[in-house]
């Protein structure tokens, strides 16, 4: 038990670590709120199931967090994205799509 | 933010469901099943449902079935897949060198009539594979999509998108 717990907490703090650093990577906004949001969620998913297992007395309250954080995380994603298509921010497109790799520096969107 | 959809009065069985949902709430967060805290687990949820009132008018959009929690257990299997699928495929992305992105925005519809329905089918895009849902006009989703093929159009986006979500959603959602 102490093992498949420690493996979610490994889990967790890995696709966390992999949300940062998509948060770096990304090339502009609406890919790093995509990198932010689905790998923090799943993050906080494994944590909590591993915190579940680790103190079982705690699991009502753990599944209670569990759930708001699947509401609530994806709706302020959509409306920070929101706010940012209405103020006008384009999505940036690779420079040449189909042929070779993408230029290495990454460019900020365009407005 | 979504005028257009039409959210009708909420029903007798959506007040008792509200306040099901609250009572359970409650018990979960108090983690006992005595008499006295199933008690004031339930006074607590008819007060906080007598009070929000004509508000409840987003429950209007859930359908008071038998099969309904049949349609939302399979809604959330899925959707825990999708959500994976989602992690494995953001992680490829950003560890490979060449950061593979096509990013479009592009238009989804739904059928999805009521406000509920169409906020958990937008949370749904949002956790899933490489899309992000940035605005809801009328039953237009607005998406963000990171791997977007050059020319897809409205019918081909959504089959991509959120038809698999909608079949379910609808199970239990107007």
């Amino acid at each position: 038990m102490r093992l498949i717990a420690d493996l979610f907490l490994l889990i967790g703090s890995a696709f966390a670590f992999l949300g940062a650093l998509g948060l770096l990577r990304m090339p502009d906004v609406y890919n790093r709120i995509q990198a932010g949001t689905k790998a923090v969620t799943l993050g906080a998913l494994a944590f909590l199931i591993g915190a579940a297992l680790l103190f079982p007395q705690w699991w009502a309250k753990l599944l209670c967090i569990l759930g708001f954080i699947l509401f609530t995380s994806p709706v302020s994603s959509s409306t920070i994205a929101r706010a940012i298509y209405l103020s006008g921010v384009k999505p940036w497109q690779a420079r040449a799509p189909e042929s070779g790799p993408v230029s290495a520096e990454p460019t900020e969107g365009r407005p | 933010m979504n005028h257009t959809s039409a959210d009708p009065r909420p029903s007798v069985g959506h007040y008792l469901f509200s306040v099901l949902v609250l009572a359970l709430l409650w018990l979960l967060l108090a983690g006992s099943l005595k008499a006295a805290e199933l008690t004031a687990a339930f006074a607590v949820g008819a007060v906080v449902t007598a009070m929000t009132g004509s508000r409840l008018a987003v429950l209007a959009g859930v359908r008071l079935s038998p099969l309904a929690p049949l349609h939302l257990l399979r809604y959330l299997a899925v959707f825990l897949f999708a959500l994976v699928r989602a992690n494995l495929d953001m992680a490829r992305r950003v560890l490979s060198p060449s950061l593979p992105l096509r990013p479009a925005v592009v238009e989804v519809e739904t059928r999805l009539r009521s406000s509920l329905g169409r906020m958990l089918l937008a949370n749904s895009i949002t956790l899933t594979p490489g899309t992000l849902a940035v605005d809801v006009r009328g039953d237009r989703i607005l998406v963000h999509w990171v791997d977007c093929a050059p020319g897809t159009d409205l019918d081909q986006a959504t089959r991509a998108i959120s038809h698999a979500f909608e079949r379910h959603i609808r199970g239990f959602l107007k």
